[in-house]
């Protein structure tokens, strides 16, 4: 009767990194009690030895693009590159924390439980491969979050912050259940290469025609709204600023890579393994084409995401130009780089239409890959730009949370000569100026988007892009060009929080250097999706 | 038996009823309610759903709505415990008090 | 047509509810003689009057207590179909169970040792 599937099945070795590091995290909270209250740095070291498995355990995901648990997870080339991005990402945050959660008076061993759990669900994320295991993964990222935003209970902005966060994304987590549901009624299945199946349906067409496609097309935008909640897209971008301002600096540095990378993830393996082939309107060229024509048609939800990138990226850029306060500046400028991502998520929503024979033709989404390496590859180089430039405001954060004005960045250059050079090099990678790793990813976005036909999208991304050099630049003017009108001493420049600012720094060069590195690891990427569909 | 669309209307207007509440309420208890109130909206969509198509075939919908049971639990216990949190410092959960920071 | 009679029920219900109550309230203010004083319109209240404000503070240690119950009482969901398959389980499934049951006492000494279950 009971169908239990054997121990073998389950294929759990696929999913060793993600389940190490939860079993690890739930046994270090226990741990963290019986650590004594000035020793906590144990627990720092600790989770970063964690972390350091976990990724070494996540090495052989790239050859596998194996499924584990009834076709529930996945570990392919997609998943190991999020899994690497997250994990890099997270150590350099515990580099970032400890001194200055010791000198916030904010060190609570549980921080390193709750980063992790938080790591555990943007991993579960990038190898989700059903609907559960997406919602689960994005509330294991998200709850964890709203605690540490809230972290300095003594600041009123803290907590302000993690109840604004909390609140808004509970609501955008209802948002994506009920469209998770309305997909699970039109095709009767949460697996994702399933959905993709019933609606591509035997001979390509016909199967998006019948009566599901409304609850189809409303389950993909109310999956859109949630994860554009997540990603911080314009209009769902109203908690960004006011949670990165209010958050404990490392905390809003991990949630602007970390949340941000999980968010993508999903909405990635949504798009591109459940509804790439998701098209409403043919239009009249599919009645009138030869047999073995092939004519090129928008997904459905292709111009939604084509309007929130365009207006992510001009909003973005445009609100950031007027900060004073640099992390809040950062923040802007982190909606801004979801509109890039955005802009190769819609790139996946082109559609070849082929017509084998009469009433038979093949749907492709054929920009996928090119559009999916593009978006990882930018979310690599932002994670390491954007912890560095973190990393640096941080070290010239003072303990009161003051400290990060533009102004308290001028004649840096003077005082602390490595830290600005690196500064500068971080504002440029975000520029994206050749040479840094942030115009790799902003060279295939926009590769990928002129391919799929986004031709006014992409004008719109260098133009925004030219835009944000002019805050960027601002912030290496006051460093190399003006005079500290006081002489404040870096109170976080700590040797942990060098080396994470070295670490940030060595990764936003190699990968702009050797871009191949980044490329060879996903380079089976596409054909392991391929062969999930069909 | 009772259609399948009733239970979709139901559950719709549920959803749109909490939506409503976060919208406009503003103690964050109430607020925290109406998320609350979307989800279990939520369970009733998939739960008629999983009744209408195979039910013996597959139970996703049905391990999809106890998965949303639990997570709705743990993300009102830690919503709670920041609500109280909150309430600690100013003595108030009035979503419209907590403003240092703009919207 | 079928549905509707099911539903006709419920409806004679929502008719006849009201009425049932409403008579008798409504036969003992006609009949009743009228004869008010100061402690026949006292606020009436299990016995004995309420002294102080009503909205008392709980003490912290409720909310914690609550919470805590709250994902335990939840974390059940899971454990009732494991219960109810239990014969029919092989070793595996078992220990997925002895597993889960693992990680919620885990949550229970980290519960414990906060102090979190002390009423004092």
């Amino acid at each position: 009767m009971i169908d239990v599937p054997s121990f073998a099945e389950l294929n759990l070795e696929v999913a060793l990194p993600g389940i190490f590091l939860a079993l690890f995290t739930t046994v270090l909270l226990i741990v963290d009690l019986f650590i004594p209250k000035d020793r906590k740095i144990t627990t720092a070291h600790l989770t970063i030895g964690a972390l350091v498995v976990a990724f070494v355990l996540n090495l052989p995901a790239f050859n596998a693009g194996e499924t584990a648990m009834n076709e529930m997870f996945i570990a392919d080339a997609f998943a190991g590159f999020v899994n690497m991005i997250v994990i890099t990402g997270a150590i350099i945050t515990v580099l970032l924390s400890v001194d200055y959660m010791k000198r916030s008076g904010i060190e609570h061993g549980e921080f390193y439980s709750l980063l992790l759990f938080s790591v555990s669900g943007i991993m579960f994320m990038g190898s989700a491969n059903d609907l559960i295991v997406v919602f689960i993964a994005l509330e294991l990222l998200s709850i964890p979050l709203y605690v540490m935003a809230a972290l300095r209970h003594d600041d009123v902005k803290s907590e302000e912050s993690g109840i604004k966060y909390f609140i808004l994304g509970a609501f955008a987590s209802a948002f994506f259940v009920y469209g998770a549901a309305l997909i699970y009624g039109a095709t009767g299945t949460t697996n994702l290469p399933e959905i993709f199946r019933a609606i591509a349906g035997a001979d390509g067409i016909v199967a998006t025609e019948n009566s599901a496609m409304i609850y189809l097309v409303i389950g993909a935008a109310m999956v859109i709204v949630a994860l554009g909640f997540k990603v911080a897209a314009v209009p769902f971008h109203m908690w960004t600023p006011d949670v990165y301002e209010g958050a404990p600096t490392p905390v809003t540095a991990f949630m602007s890579v970390g949340a941000k990378a999980g968010g993508f993830a999903g909405l990635l393996r949504v798009m591109i393994i459940g509804l790439p082939l998701l098209v409403v309107n043919f239009g009249d060229a599919v009645e009138t084409m030869a047999i073995g024509e092939t004519i090129t048609v928008p997904s459905a939800w292709q111009t939604a995401l084509w309007l929130i990138a365009a207006a992510t990226m001009i909003f973005g850029n445009f609100i950031a130009i007027s900060q004073t306060n640099v992390k809040r500046m950062l923040a802007y400028s982190s909606i801004a780089h979801a509109g890039y991502i955005l802009m190769a998520v819609a790139a996946v929503g082109t559609v070849q239409i082929t017509k084998v024979a009469e009433n038979d033709y093949t749907m492709v989404a054929v920009y996928a890959e090119s559009a999916l390496n593009g978006a990882l590859v930018y979310l690599l180089a932002y994670t390491f730009t954007n912890l560095g430039a973190f990393a640096v405001v941080m070290s010239l954060e003072n303990n009161d949370g003051s400290g990060t004005m533009l102004d308290d960045f001028n004649g840096l250059s003077k005082r602390h000569p490595l830290t600005a050079a690196m500064m500068a090099f971080f504002m440029l990678s975000l520029i994206g100026v050749p040479t840094t790793a942030g115009f790799i990813g902003k060279f295939l976005i926009f590769d990928a988007a002129i391919q799929a036909g986004l031709i006014p999208l992409t004008i719109i991304g260098v133009l925004t892009s030219a835009v944000s050099a002019y805050y960027y630049v601002r912030i290496i003017v006051n460093m190399y060009l003006k005079d500290a009108a006081v002489t404040d001493e870096a109170v976080g420049l700590t040797p942990y929080v060098n080396y994470a600012t070295i670490v940030a720094f060595a990764g936003t060069l190699i990968f702009g250097l050797f871009p191949m590195l980044a490329l060879d690891l996903l380079a089976s990427s596409g054909a392991q999706i391929a062969t999930l569909l069909f | 038996m009772v259609p399948l669309w009733m239970f979709l209307t139901v559950a719709a207007a549920l959803f749109v009823i909490g939506a409503y509440g976060v919208l406009a309420r503003r103690n964050a208890v109430a607020v925290l309610m109406s998320v609350e109130l979307m989800l279990n909206a939520v369970n009733i969509n998939l739960v008629a759903f999983w009744r209408f198509s195979d039910p013996v075939a597959s139970v996703s919908g049905q391990a999809f709505a106890a998965f949303i049971f639990v997570v709705a639990a743990a993300e009102a216990a830690v919503g709670l415990a920041i609500i109280i949190s909150v309430y600690r410092s100013r003595y108030s959960v009035v979503v419209d008090d907590v403003d240092m920071l703009k919207w | 047509m079928n549905v509707l009679s099911e539903w006709a029920f419920i409806g004679v219900f929502f008719v006849l509810a009201p009425i049932l109550p409403a008579v008798p309230i409504l036969l003992g203010g006609v009949l009743s003689p009228k004869k008010p004083n100061a402690i026949k319109q006292a606020t009436y209240e299990c016995g004995v009057e309420t002294v102080g404000d009503t909205w008392v503070q709980f003490k912290v240690q409720y909310y914690i207590y609550g919470l805590v119950f709250l994902i335990f009482d939840v974390e059940m969901v899971f454990l009732f179909p494991w219960a109810v398959a239990y014969g029919q389980l092989d070793f595996f499934a078992f220990a997925a169970g002895v597993l889960f049951i693992f990680l919620l006492s885990d949550a229970l000494v980290y519960a414990w040792k906060k102090n979190a279950l002390e009423w004092a």
